[in-house]
């Protein structure tokens, strides 16, 4: 059992840091494109989006398949999302808007997928906080409740993710079709 | 920045002694421009402003002599180093062929651009069905550096090959109610996978008033780098127009139509609030959804300010006086 855990966890760790090592080793060999900011600042997006809908899809898969062993896994998952959206954050504010203030606000007031993104990520930030032992022990019953924001922070990054395409909008609905999913089992699960 | 060199040109080819002594010319004119305008007769895009030429070919002429030309040095009439080739044929918006920009460089092998046929008709009096080389016979070839500005805020500098849109115009003869030129581009799901997706209405579909199709520096292209046209950028003949974003330089033009109504072009169809007819380049005119103040020169970090009419505000900023810029987007 202990094992079995501890091989999980090691999983996780080599999926989640796969990404940046494979972005880092593109940009070392010059790997990453005509566009390097904009490819990154993408690649991290998508790496975060995914690391969102795979947290959610945690719970079901283990009510589905009775696998309990993977319900610590919430916790490493979780943080690796909010690992990429703020690396994806700061990516946009430092290295393609280069700190210029009046830009990012000008874009975060004007632009209402930049406004769904930020909000995304203002709302994680106490859930990044309070995912400590502590923290639950502390929070009882409204742990839960404050952790049900990662609903409402995911589905702003999908509409985030929706508002920006220009024309091709597959992605952003696949996307949006596994939040759908994984959002109607809750309100099953809730329900029986 | 170092301009990479075309990789299939083997080194010995690069700059023979005659170009080398051609180049040497063209730098001192490029300097002469830079140095107040100094304008030469030969300098067709220099006396425009704007684009220039460098050493003209002849229409018949597939390859210019540009295509043995050492780039490396070579700069556009403001000073701007030029997009490698490698990025400009690597990174491109070609929906026919996949909507990520490494899409068309991935999926274009599939396209076919010999032989080709062009469809001239509409109000004219000289319609048509032309194979390639006859349809860009009128033109007078020559290299034009111009920046290219996409509506997503990016741009490069690219030295096209090709002739003023005008010379084959002329041939065709629009009638005095033709106001308006509309291009389309090959539809065929066959060669262009893209196709089979209904992103956009197919087949692509762009336009030009009449007065912007003859301006002097509006061009048919069928090279880059003073080589043919990779499939990716639109083989075998696309349309370029400097002041413009970039979604109207339709590529692997089949037709072109003279009309009295304004064409609907594919993009204004896809969404009419985010994208025009005119679609001149503006940075006092934000896209819905991005602003268009500034933009990314593809190889530069920082953002630098998108400009007027892409740069070229004196030669063309008279077609549009009086029009609201913001209602004529
Ligand atoms: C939950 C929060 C967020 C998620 C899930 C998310 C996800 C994504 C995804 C999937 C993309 C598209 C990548 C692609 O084209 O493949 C993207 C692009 C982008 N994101 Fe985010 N993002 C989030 C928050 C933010 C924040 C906080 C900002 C900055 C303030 C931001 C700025 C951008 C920008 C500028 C783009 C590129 C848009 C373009 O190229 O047109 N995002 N994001």
């Amino acid at each position: 059992m202990k094992r079995r855990r501890l091989l999980l966890k090691g999983l996780v760790w080599v999926l989640g840091l796969a990404p940046l090592v494979w972005l880092l080793w593109r940009g070392f060999t010059d790997r990453l494109g005509a566009n390097p900011i904009e490819e990154v600042l993408h690649r991290l997006g998508d790496t975060a989006l995914i690391a969102l809908l795979v947290t959610l899809s945690i719970t079901p898969i283990r009510r589905l398949t009775g696998w309990n062993s993977l319900a610590p896994l919430r916790r490493p998952v979780g943080l690796f999302a909010f690992f990429y959206l703020t690396m994806h954050f700061l990516w946009y504010s430092v290295v393609d808007q280069t700190l210029d203030l009046a830009f990012i606000i000008e874009d975060i007031v004007e632009r209402p997928y930049i406004l769904a993104g930020v909000t995304a990520w203002l709302l994680l930030i106490p859930l990044a906080v309070t995912s400590t032992k502590g923290w639950i022990r502390r929070l009882k019953k409204n742990w839960k409740r404050l952790h049900r924001l990662v609903y409402v922070a995911t589905s702003l990054g999908v509409l985030h993710f929706y508002w920006q395409v220009k024309a091709d909008t597959y992605w952003p609905l696949v996307a949006t079709t596994v939040l759908v999913v994984l959002m109607l089992l809750r309100f099953r699960w809730r329900r029986a | 920045m170092l301009i990479r060199k075309p990789d299939d040109i083997p080194s010995s080819e690069i700059t023979p002694e005659r170009v080398y002594i051609n180049r040497r010319e063209f730098i001192g004119k490029t300097a002469g421009i830079a140095l107040g305008g100094a304008t030469g007769g030969a300098l067709i895009g220099g006396a425009v402003g704007g684009g220039f030429m460098v050493g003209p070919g002849t229409a018949a002429a597939q390859t210019s002599p540009g295509g043995q030309r050492d780039w490396s040095g070579v700069v556009s009439e403001m000073g701007e180093e030029l997009t490698p080739y490698e990025d400009v044929t690597s990174y491109n918006n070609f929906y026919e062929f996949g909507t990520q920009k490494d899409d068309p460089f991935k999926n274009a092998h599939t396209l076919q651009p010999r032989p080709w046929t062009i469809e001239v008709g509409g109000m004219c009096a000289n319609p048509g069905v032309y194979g390639l080389e006859d349809f860009i016979k009128p033109g007078t070839m020559e290299d034009r550096i111009y920046r290219m500005r996409c509506v997503e805020a990016w741009s490069m500098v690219i030295p096209w090959y090709g002739f003023a849109l005008k010379d084959v115009i002329d041939r065709a003869a629009p009638l005095g109610s033709a106001r308006y030129v509309e291009f389309k581009t090959l539809h065929d799901p066959v060669q262009m996978p893209g196709q089979r997706s209904r992103v956009l209405y197919w087949p692509y579909v762009e336009g030009l008033r009449l007065d912007e199709a003859r301006h002097p520096l509006t061009i048919l292209a069928t090279g880059v780098y003073g080589r043919d046209l990779p499939n990716q950028n639109g083989a075998p003949i696309r349309l370029v127009v400097p002041w413009k974003y970039g979604f109207k330089g339709i590529k692997s033009i089949v037709s072109m139509t003279f009309m009295e109504q304004e064409p609907y072009n594919s993009w204004k169809r896809a969404a009419a609030s985010e994208y025009g007819f005119y679609a001149n380049v503006n940075p006092a005119v934000n896209h819905p959804r991005w602003s268009q103040a500034r933009e990314r020169r593809l190889g530069e970090f920082r953002r630098r300010e998108t400009l007027l009419f892409n740069g070229y505000v004196d030669q063309v900023a008279s077609l549009y006086a009086g029009m609201d810029l913001r209602v004529y987007y």
